[in-house]
C-alpha cells in the first residue's frame, strides 16, 4: 500500500491537472468570444453571431467542468494538506479570498447572462457581460498565479514561531517569478484555444461544412497562433532565465545536468539515471545549454550534484520539459506552414486540415507538461525553501485517500472522454445547420433541409 | 480603527462564513432540489425545470466555495479539523456536485439518445450531493465522531436535508413555471413539506437531548424566551405554507412565489437555531471561533476587500435575477 503522502500527492496532481485543462480554455476563449461579439455589434453580420453561438457552447461546457473541479480544489487544502494553511495560511488565505471575491463570483453570475441573456437584456449589456466574464477568468488566473508564484519564489514575509506572516503585500503579489509565469500561462491559454478552434473548425471543413463561420474561425485561430507561438517561445525563454536565477536546481533537472560545469552541453535526449547520477544514451550539442542560459559559450551552470537531497526527481522534470518544448516547436511549424498556405491560397489542403484536427488538444498536453516541469521542479518543497511537501500532508489513513483517489480518477477519465467526444459531436452537428437566417440572427438553430444533410454526409 | 480587534474580526468573519453557508443552503438548495425532484417521466418538464435554474446554478455554487474558502482562510484550524473528520462524505459531496454540474451542460449538447442518461446523472448527482451535505451536518451536530448513534443520526439528517431541498426546489418551480408542471410542483411541494416538517421536529428534539450545551441554550431564561420565537416562527411558516399550497394555483398566478418565501423563512429559522446552539464553537465542544481565527493582519486585508467587493457581488446578483425574472418556459439555452 502506498503511503498517505504519495497518495495525496497523486490525488492533488490528478485534481489540479484535470482542473487546469478547463481554465486554460476559458481564459482565452472568453476573450475570443468578446472579439466575436464586438465584431457582430459593429458589422451586424450574422456570421459573427454564428461563430459566437458555436463557441459559447464550448465555453459553457468548459466552464462547468472548471467550476466543479475548482470546488474540489478548495476542499483539498483542508482535507489533504492541513500543514499548508497552518504554515503559510496568512499569505495564501487572502490571495485565495481575493480570487473568490473579485473573480469567481463575477464570472459565475454573469455567465448566466452571457449564456441565456441574448433575448433578455439589451445588446450592450450582453456584450458587457461577455467582457466581464472574460475579465474575471483572467483575474482569476492573476490571483491563482500570484499564489503559485509566491510558493515558487516566496518574498515579503517573515517567519514567527514557524508561521509565515506577511510584511509586504505588493511584494507577495508581484513576487519575482510572477510576471513571467502569468504571461507564460496566459499565452499558453491563448495557444491552447487557437489550436482547439483551428482543430474543430478544420474538422467541420473536412466534413464538408462550406459555411463561412468555420472558415473565419480557422483563419482567426491560425493567424493568431502564427503570431503567438514565437512570442510564447521568447517568454518561455525569459521564464527559464528567471528560474535559473531563483531555482537553479529546477533548471539543472530540466537540462539533465549532473555536474557543475562551464560550457555545459544541451542534452537533446537522454535517459536520466538518478541512482547512478548520470545520463544514459545522451544526445548532446556541446556548449549550447550554457549559451542559451548564460549567453556565453563557457558560462557556468550548476549541476544537480551541488543540491543532493534538495533537488526534484530528475526524470519527470526532464521528460516533461522536452515534451513541452517539442509540442511548442511542432505548433510553430504547423502554424506557420498552414498560415502561409491560407494567406496565399485562401484554403488549406486536406492533409493540413487533418494535421490540425490531430493538434486539437495539443495545447493541453503542452500546458500540463509545463506545469509538471514547474511544480515537480519545486520539490521537495511545497513552498520553496520554507515548507517541505511531506511536512504539510494530512494524517488521514491511506486507505481513505486511496478510495477517494480511485473515485476521482474514474470520474475524471469518464468526464474527459465525454468532454472531448461532445466537442466533436457539437462540431458535427454544426455542419448540418443552415448558414444563418439573415432576418433574425439570434434565433435558435434549425435543422437544414434534407439536401444539405445529404451533401455533407 | 480601534474597534477592529482580533476578537471582533473573528466574529465578523464567523458571521460572513455563516451568511455564506446560509445563502448556499437557500440558493444551491433550490437548484439541488430541482435536481432531486426532476420528473423523469416527462422530458419537456425536465427541460423547463432545468432551464429555470440554468442562469443561476453556477453562481449559487460559488457560495459554497465562499463558505469553505472563508472557513479556510479565517479559521484554518477549524477547516482542517472539520474536513479531516468529514473526509469521505466531503468527497462524495464533491463527486455529486461534479456529476450534476457537468450533466447540466452535457444534456443540452449530446445526441438525443444520451440526454436521458445525463438527466439521470443530474438527478443522482443532486441526490448524492444533498444527502452528503445533510450527513455532514448530522456528523457536525453529533460532535464529529462516527459512533453508531452518530452515523444513524447523520443518515437521518441526510434524509431531512434531502426533503428540505426538495421542498425549496418545488417552491422555486411553483414560482418559475405554469400549467401542468406547476401543479405537479405544488403537489410535490406539499409532500416534501410534510417530510421536512417531521424531520425538523425530530432533529429539534434530539439535538438538545444529546448536547448538554444546546439544552442549556434553549432552556435557560431569560434568553430562552426570545429563542422560543424561532421554532414558533418556523412551524408557523409550515402551517401557513400548507394553507397556501392547498389553494394554489390561483388566477393570474397570484401567490405563486409565496411558498418560496415561506420556505426561505423556514431555512433562516433552522439555520439561526443551529448557530445559536453552537455559538461560540466552530468545532462543537472543542474549538471556539476565537481560538480558530487566523492572524489579525490577514483578516484585516480580507475584511477591507470583502467590504468593498460584497456590494458589487450583491448588485450584479440582483441584476442577474432581475434579467431572468418571470417564468422559465421560454428560456432558451444556446
Amino acid at each position: 500500500m502506498l503511503d498517505t503522502l504519495i497518495l495525496s500527492r497523486i490525488q492533488f496532481a490528478a485534481n489540479i491537472s484535470f482542473h487546469i485543462l478547463f481554465p486554460t480554455i476559458t481564459i482565452a476563449l472568453g476573450w475570443l468570444l468578446f472579439y466575436f461579439k464586438v465584431r457582430f455589434d459593429i458589422s451586424k453580420h450574422p456570421v459573427w453571431m454564428r461563430a459566437y453561438r458555436f463557441w459559447v457552447k464550448v465555453f459553457a461546457l468548459s466552464f462547468a467542468l472548471g467550476v466543479v473541479s475548482g470546488i474540489t480544489m478548495s476542499f483539498q487544502f483542508g482535507t489533504n494538506w492541513p500543514g499548508f494553511m497552518e504554515t503559510v495560511g496568512n499569505i495564501a488565505g487572502p490571495l485565495l479570498a481575493y480570487e473568490i471575491l473579485t473573480a469567481f463570483f463575477l464570472e459565475a453570475t454573469l455567465l448566466g447572462i452571457m449564456l441565456f441573456g441574448f433575448h433578455r437584456v439589451p445588446g450592450w449589456a450582453h456584450t458587457g457581460a461577455t467582457f466581464l466574464v472574460a475579465l474575471a477568468t483572467t483575474l482569476s488566473a492573476f490571483w491563482i498565479l500570484a499564489l503559485n508564484s509566491w510558493m515558487q519564489t516566496p518574498v515579503g514575509f517573515e517567519m514567527r514561531d514557524g508561521v509565515a506572516h506577511a510584511t509586504d503585500w505588493l511584494a507577495i503579489i508581484f513576487s519575482p517569478s510572477f510576471p513571467y509565469r502569468l504571461t507564460h500561462m496566459l499565452l499558453a491559454s491563448a495557444l491552447t484555444v487557437c489550436f482547439l478552434v483551428a482543430g474543430l473548425s478544420a474538422y467541420r471543413l473536412l466534413r464538408g461544412d462550406n459555411k463561412k463561420a468555420p472558415q473565419l474561425t480557422l483563419k482567426t485561430a491560425l493567424f493568431s497562433a502564427a503570431l503567438l507561438v514565437p512570442l510564447q517561445i521568447f517568454v518561455g525563454d525569459l521564464h527559464g532565465l528567471n528560474t535559473l536565477e531563483h531555482q537553479p536546481q529546477k533548471v539543472a533537472a530540466m537540462e539533465g545536468l549532473w555536474e557543475t560545469q562551464q560550457g555545459a552541453p544541451l542534452v537533446l535526449f537522454a535517459l536520466p539515471d538518478e541512482e547512478n547520477r548520470q545520463n544514459r544514451f545522451a544526445l548532446e550539442i556541446p556548449k549550447l545549454a550554457s549559451l542559451i542560459l548564460t549567453h556565453q559559450l563557457d558560462g557556468e551552470l550548476q549541476g544537480l550534484n551541488d543540491f543532493k537531497g534538495e533537488h526534484p526527481p530528475v526524470a519527470p522534470v526532464f521528460y516533461s520539459f522536452r515534451l513541452m518544448v517539442g509540442i511548442g516547436l511542432l505548433m510553430l511549424a504547423i502554424a506557420w506552414w498552414c498560415s502561409a498556405r491560407l494567406y496565399r491560397h485562401g484554403s488549406l489542403t486536406p492533409l493540413q486540415l487533418k494535421l490540425l484536427v490531430g493538434m486539437t488538444f495539443s495545447g493541453w498536453v503542452a500546458t500540463l507538461a509545463g506545469w509538471y516541469v514547474t511544480e515537480i521542479g519545486r520539490q521537495p518543497y511545497l513552498v520553496y525553501g520554507v515548507l517541505k511537501t511531506r511536512d504539510a500532508v494530512t494524517t488521514i489513513a491511506s486507505e481513505q485517500v486511496a478510495i477517494t483517489l480511485t473515485l476521482y480518477l474514474l470520474l475524471y477519465a469518464v468526464l474527459l472522454f465525454a468532454y472531448i467526444k461532445t466537442l466533436f459531436v457539437l462540431a458535427k452537428r454544426a455542419v448540418d445547420v443552415e448558414e444563418y437566417d439573415l432576418t433574425q440572427p439570434g434565433l435558435p438553430e434549425r435543422k437544414a433541409s434534407a439536401t444539405a444533410e445529404g451533401a455533407s454526409a | 480603527m480601534s474597534w477592529l480587534t482580533a476578537e471582533n474580526l473573528a466574529l465578523v468573519f464567523a458571521a460572513l462564513t455563516a451568511l455564506s453557508l446560509l445563502l448556499y443552503g437557500i440558493l444551491d438548495g433550490y437548484d439541488l432540489g430541482v435536481g432531486i425532484t426532476l420528473p423523469m417521466h416527462n422530458e419537456a418538464w425536465r427541460d423547463t425545470a432545468i432551464a429555470s435554474i440554468g442562469p443561476f446554478w453556477d453562481a449559487n455554487e460559488t457560495w459554497l466555495v465562499m463558505a469553505v474558502g472563508l472557513l479556510l482562510v479565517a479559521f484554518p484550524a477549524a477547516h482542517s479539523a472539520i474536513l479531516h473528520a468529514m473526509y469521505l462524505p466531503a468527497a462524495l459531496l464533491l463527486i455529486g456536485l461534479i456529476l450534476r454540474g457537468v450533466a447540466f451542460d452535457f444534456r443540452a449538447k449530446v445526441k438525443p439518445a444520451q440526454k436521458r442518461n445525463w438527466d439521470w446523472t443530474f438527478k443522482a448527482g443532486s441526490l448524492l450531493a444533498t444527502f452528503s451535505q445533510g450527513f455532514m451536518l448530522g456528523i457536525y451536530v453529533m460532535g464529529l465522531n462516527y459512533q453508531l448513534s452518530s452515523v444513524l443520526f447523520a443518515s437521518f439528517s441526510g434524509l431531512c436535508v434531502t426533503a428540505a431541498y426538495a421542498m425549496i426546489g418545488n417552491a422555486w418551480l411553483i414560482g418559475k413555471t405554469s400549467g401542468e408542471l406547476q401543479r405537479h410542483a405544488i403537489a410535490s411541494c406539499k409532500k416534501s413539506g410534510v417530510l421536512t416538517f417531521g424531520g425538523i421536529l425530530a432533529v429539534s428534539m434530539i439535538n438538545p437531548l444529546v448536547n448538554a450545551n444546546v439544552y442549556a441554550v434553549w432552556t435557560e431564561p431569560p434568553l430562552a424566551y426570545f429563542y422560543a420565537a424561532i421554532p414558533l416562527l418556523c412551524f408557523g411558516m409550515f402551517a401557513l405554507g400548507y394553507l397556501v399550497l392547498k389553494r394554489l394555483p390561483l388566477p393570474d398566478d397570484k401567490g405563486a412565489w409565496l411558498p418560496f418565501w415561506l420556505t426561505l423563512i423556514i431555512f433562516v429559522c433552522c439555520f439561526a437555531g443551529l448557530v445559536l446552539s453552537f455559538y461560540p464553537f466552530v468545532v462543537p465542544n472543542d474549538m471556539t471561533l476565537y481560538e480558530a481565527a487566523s492572524s489579525k493582519e490577514s483578516l484585516q486585508i480580507i475584511f477591507f476587500g470583502a467590504i468593498f467587493v460584497l456590494p458589487f457581488i450583491l448588485a450584479y446578483t440582483a441584476v442577474a435575477y432581475y434579467a431572468f425574472r418571470g417564468k422559465a418556459d421560454d428560456l432558451k439555452y444556446y
